[in-house]
């Protein structure tokens, strides 16, 4: 895992149980507002999730896709105030992963959260959004790198 | 009732209109002894990012689930929770959350498989308090505990199980409030997204489908009760002595229809299958219609 985002993964599970969502929410407010290139228009096309889940808007960019480790990733998110949990999971990945080798990024274990130890706090079924963040994510890398 | 209702003449036409409050009747009564508010929210971030003055916080999956067994927590653990929350046996609580207060709905109707008598919704609930411009803090209140006994749960009333279910379909009306493609079993999962796991898609035998959504107006609050009655009597020919089971996926987008259907309409004999399609989608041998 690149060691940014073990960090994170070990900050988690390092902090009290009961301090582990205030940590999340932490991210959540720090999570870097969309560049204003990514146009309104764009940000009304966010993804919803299905019914019980939140908008989410994900763009992921490949800077010199082919150079070292197969290129570097930026991730962009948008979450509404009102989905903070969306809102952290989306930071956690952005400070983990943005600026990651494509070869860095695609290697991440779909699991990874496992260790952060949320599963207490957060419902399975509502947690297992982390890892389809995620795997929405490998998908959009692979794209844009395929020949 | 420990605090009177609120007198909103759109509430009088319901079946029991001492189960709805306004934004207005709340603002005004923040801080009345006998009345607590408790935010239950699809978002377990949300409470803490500011919430109303005053209320706590009560987690459907931390507070009112055992941690083990897929159940709610026994009479002790929600007599302890209650306590912790500075609610007593006489306490009028109201409800509100995020969602169109489907979690709102769910905690409401927990509490009331505990026979707490007065549980009412604030009509609209986060959204329409936000929208309003009303305050926001993020002070936790800590309530004094209280004594609060320790009272059964009756699973039989007000909830339903798959037994139940099976034994309820050609007896009953079952009321399907999912999405309409995950009522025709369309809906398996998106492309990105893995659906909350069932292996099967599809809907329960009999059941109709009714969103859950049907039932609310754009801004969160319930429809009137003549439009409430238009959609559930007249057009799919549900009669107040029925039987009805409602359900959904995991049960709480259901309590929101039960709550309209038990409250708003006065339907005598309404259950919520909260085993919902993660249980039935997944069960062995039921029968499944497309």
């Amino acid at each position: 895992m690149r060691p940014a985002l073990q960090s994170i993964v070990d900050e988690f599970a390092d902090y009290e149980r009961e301090l582990r969502l205030e940590l999340l929410l932490d991210y959540a407010n720090g999570l870097p507002a969309l560049p204003e290139r990514f146009a309104a228009a764009d940000r009304a096309a966010l993804e919803r999730v299905q019914e019980c889940q939140t908008p989410l808007f994900v763009a992921v960019e490949v800077v010199e896709p082919g150079g070292e480790g197969g290129g570097t990733v930026h991730l962009y998110f948008d979450a509404p105030p009102e989905a903070p949990t969306t809102r952290g999971y989306a930071a956690v990945l952005h400070a983990g992963l943005d600026g990651a080798t494509v070869e860095e990024l695609l290697g991440t274990p779909g699991d990874f959260y496992v260790q952060m130890k949320l599963a207490e706090l957060i419902s399975p079924l509502r947690l297992r959004g982390m890892s389809a963040l995620l795997g929405m994510i490998k998908r959009r890398v692979s794209a844009a790198t395929a020949v | 009732m420990a605090v009177e209702r609120d007198p909103e003449s759109k509430f009088d036409a319901y079946a029991h209109p001492e189960r709805l409050v306004t934004t207005e009747w709340l603002a005004a009564r923040l801080g009345t002894p006998g009345l607590v508010v408790a935010e239950s929210d699809e978002d377990v971030l949300l409470y803490s990012t500011g919430h109303i003055p005053g209320a706590v916080k009560l987690d459907w999956h931390t507070d009112l689930n055992d941690p083990v067994t897929r159940d709610y927590v026994d009479a002790e653990g929600f007599a302890q929770l209650m306590a912790a929350k500075g609610i007593t046996r006489d306490t009028t609580i109201v409800f509100y959350g995020d969602n169109n207060n489907w979690w709102a709905a769910y905690a409401l109707w927990v509490c009331s498989l505990f026979g707490h008598a007065d549980v009412r919704l604030l009509d609209g609930g986060r959204a329409k308090w936000i929208a309003e411009g009303r305050e926001l803090t993020k002070d936790v209140p800590s309530p004094a505990p209280t004594e609060y006994p320790v009272v059964a749960r009756d699973d039989r009333t007000l909830r339903a199980f798959k037994e139940d279910v099976l034994a309820h379909i050609g007896h009953g009306r079952l009321v399907d409030v999912r999405s309409p493609g995950e009522y025709s079993g369309e809906l398996s999962h998106m492309p990105d997204y893995p659906q909350e796991g069932a292996i099967r898609t599809g809907h329960i035998p009999t059941a109709n489908s009714v969103p859950w959504k049907r039932a609310a107006n754009e801004d969160g609050t319930f429809r009137s009760r003549d439009e409430l009655a238009a959609i559930y009597f007249d057009e799919q020919g549900i009669k107040s002595d029925d039987k009805v089971v409602a359900y959904c996926r995991i049960g709480e987008r259901s309590s929101h229809t039960w709550f309209v259907l038990k409250h708003l309409l006065g339907v005598a004999d309404v259950r919520n299958y909260d085993g919902s399609w993660v249980e039935w989608g997944n069960a062995v041998r039921v029968p499944i219609e497309k």
